[in-house]
């Protein structure tokens, strides 16, 4: 008998800190499964957030960078500019690239910088305890929206790979969603263009993965995958929003 | 020898940085430091390096974040409120331990204030500025001349005790021509030291990674332990000051940038009239040159602060002297004095000693 | 006969591969794991065909699928 899930040599072999069946996970396994398959570790330089995946760079084997809330796609650009050799992708959660971080997103699309980003919508802030996300759905309650998200109060969530795709900049942009098995498989080959892309020096790529965060979202782990596809994919559809062979 | 160039301040200050080896330079408009950014824009492009200009204050300075992450020099500047909304940026570069250099033209506050020159940024670069315990290296030239050579200085005080580093200038500086001769070879990147904490191709060596964070139990006090040493050998070693006809004088004028070359004036008016008073200029403002003040301060009882802030520099002056001289302050908080108003203020202090 | 196996250390007992497998090889443990979780388990034996899907959804790299 042989092992046909090899653990990737690209993720540091230890115990991830995240909480159970959280999506983080997931995707972290993803990028370093593809790392490995593109054999580009040893010249990739990621950017870990401010949320939970700030530990992202205790996780992921190649050199890494943790900054300040948000600014991820700059500090990325500040890399890519300086060392173009280096395959350089910052992940990101929603708290940190559309609130927060949302010029830095929008202008780093709009320059086309050759970069990847990883983005997790779990629709909330997981990290300082569930508080109301920018794309918390309507009616979702969280710490700061206890009734629920409220248009009168809150306005509407945001649809970020729709909004970029209004900019030619934007060069490559999927929505997928982690909380079924076909789902991840999906995730997986969407991430691994937006790393292609950079290699072919495309310009700004974005995998927008719907994820999970069923601490916060007061669910177990297998309500929070059945809450991701019956309430979150009609408002966040899942495809391709731009595509560089467009 | 080199040749005398007929410069702008802040053209000066962007060559200065450019021969000092800066190959990244990213930056947001604002009065009156544009001519950086302009200058930056063809030049860099001319010798290999990156120009972009950022979305904000806070893209510019965490793109630096980024660049020099990767060990290469880096630069960026604004002015006052622009250099507040880096703050946090700056920070995290001193918690990263990241040798950035960055240059603040001051103009009035607080708020929008105006685009004239002002000091009132001294307290927030001289404290460290953003959150956290940390300081910056802090350069304060009081000439077009010191504008172009204070970067190199900069990048290298930076690097060896791996801390953000700054200019910290004015509208006036920034804006007016002198001519400058440049008191180094330019610098060829390629020539220097490749940094052992560097990010970029990881071929052959162990992964790195650059944060300002520890969550461990007790490990980042013992980070800050660390750091606090640094910055102690900085204080002792790095400061630097200039004093003029101090040693027979009753009275010394302490100030610093644009505020030194008015208060030079109208020590020499007071000189003319036979009065005993002295020039001290801090060169370097963090590390303070305290040692240097304070040897002053045992033969001299009577210090006139001048600065155009309402009180920022006199504290580290009357710490200095700590209680063994009498210091006045003439504050001037977004107003440029003239040497004749600085020489009645000090013929006012002169009168009453003793 | 393919099968998978669940490295205790790493299951945090979300139960995700369990829904995640078609042929509901997989269930809990009625004991928990040294970390105090209910670690997943294979089953049945004889129904695993080493699809892998249980290991594409799990978080924590805590399952290995031998074929
Ligand atoms: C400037 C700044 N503001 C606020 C915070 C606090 N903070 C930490 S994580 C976070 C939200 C993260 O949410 P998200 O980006 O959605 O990531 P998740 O934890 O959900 O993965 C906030 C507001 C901070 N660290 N820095
Ligand atoms: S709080 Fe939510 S997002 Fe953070 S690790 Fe836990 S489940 Fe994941
Ligand atoms: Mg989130």
């Amino acid at each position: 008998m042989k092992l046909i899930n090899k653990k990737p040599s690209s993720l540091v072999d230890k115990p991830m800190r995240y909480c159970p069946g959280c999506g983080h996970g997931i995707v972290h396994r993803l990028i370093a499964e593809i790392m490995d398959e593109l054999d580009i570790r040893e010249h990739t330089v990621g950017v870990a957030p401010v949320g939970c995946a700030v530990f992202a760079d205790e996780y992921f084997n190649c050199d890494m960078i943790q900054g300040p809330h948000g600014r991820g796609p700059a500090i990325a650009t500040g890399i890519k500019r300086s060392k173009p050799e280096c395959i350089v992708f910052s992940y990101q959660g929603d708290g940190d690239l559309a609130s927060i971080g949302m010029a830095e997103t929008v202008h780093s699309a709009a320059r086309s910088e050759n970069i990847t980003i990883i983005f997790i919508n779990n629709a909330i802030y997981g990290m300082t305890g569930g508080q109301m996300a920018p794309t918390t759905l309507l009616g979702q309650t969280s710490s700061t929206c206890p009734a629920g998200r409220s248009v009168a109060v809150n306005g509407y969530p945001i649809k970020v790979c729709e909004m970029l795709a209004q900019l030619e900049g934007a060069r490559y942009l999927e929505r997928t969603s982690v909380s079924t098995a076909p789902g991840v498989i999906k995730t997986k080959k969407a991430i691994k263009k937006a790393f292609q892309n950079q290699i072919d020096c495309v310009g700004f790529s974005m995998v927008e993965v719907l994820s999970t965060c069923p601490t916060n979202w007061g669910m177990t782990p297998v309500q929070g995958a059945r809450f991701v596809d019956e309430k979150m994919t009609p408002i966040y559809p899942l495809g391709v929003f731009r595509s560089p062979e467009q | 020898m080199a040749e005398k160039i007929l410069m702008k301040g802040n053209e000066a200050l962007a060559e200065g940085a450019v021969r000092a080896g800066c190959r990244f330079f990213a930056g947001y408009p604002i009065t009156p430091q544009n001519e950086v950014p302009e200058y930056m824009s063809w030049r860099m492009p001319e010798v290999g390096g990156s120009f972009i200009q950022a979305e904000s204050e806070v893209a510019a300075i965490n793109m630096l974040y980024g660049a020099s992450a990767t060990g290469i020099r880096t630069m960026t500047s604004s002015s006052s409120p622009g250099i507040s909304l880096k703050q946090e940026g700056i920070s995290y570069c001193a918690g990263a331990d990241l040798p950035i250099f960055f240059a603040n033209v001051v103009r009035g506050g607080p708020g929008l204030g105006n685009i004239a020159a002002g000091q009132g940024d001294y307290f927030q670069s001289t404290r460290g500025g953003g959150h956290g315990d940390y300081y910056t290296i802090v350069m304060a030239p009081n000439c077009v001349e010191e504008m172009g050579n204070f970067p190199r200085r900069c990048y290298e005080l930076a690097e060896k005790y791996r801390v953000p580093a700054m200019v910290l200038a004015d509208a006036i500086l920034g804006q007016m021509m002198e001519p400058v001769e440049f008191d180094f070879e330019p610098v060829d990147p390629k020539t220097l030291k490749a940094h052992d904490w560097a990010l970029g191709i990881a071929a052959g060596r162990e992964r790195r990674i650059v944060r300002s964070y520890d969550l461990r139990e007790g490990k980042l006090e013992l980070l800050n332990l660390e750091r606090m040493e640094r910055y102690r050998k900085i204080q002792e070693k790095e400061a630097l000051h200039e004093n003029r006809q101090t040693d027979d004088a009753k009275l010394v004028v302490a100030a610093y940038g644009t505020s030194s070359r008015i208060a030079a004036g109208a020590v020499k008016m007071a000189r003319d009239k036979g009065m005993k008073v002295g020039l001290f200029r801090p060169i370097t403002l963090w590390p303070f040159p305290t040692k240097a003040l304070a040897t002053i301060a045992e033969h001299v009882k009577n210090f006139l602060v001048v600065e155009m802030s309402m009180g920022q520099f006199v504290e580290d002056v009357r710490l200095a002297v700590c209680g063994t001289a009498r210091v006045d302050l003439y504050a001037r908080p977004a107003g440029v004095p003239s040497a004749d108003e600085v020489f009645t203020e000090i013929e006012k202090v002169y009168q009453g000693i003793r | 006969m393919p099968e998978i196996r669940v490295d205790e250390t790493r299951c945090k007992g979300c139960e995700l591969c369990v829904t995640a497998c078609n042929l509901k090889c997989i269930a809990m443990s009625e004991t928990f794991s040294v970390t105090g979780y209910y670690p997943a388990k294979l089953a049945k034996l004889e129904c695993c065909t080493g699809c892998g899907l249980c290991a594409q959804i799990c978080p924590d790299l805590a399952i290995e699928v031998w074929k």
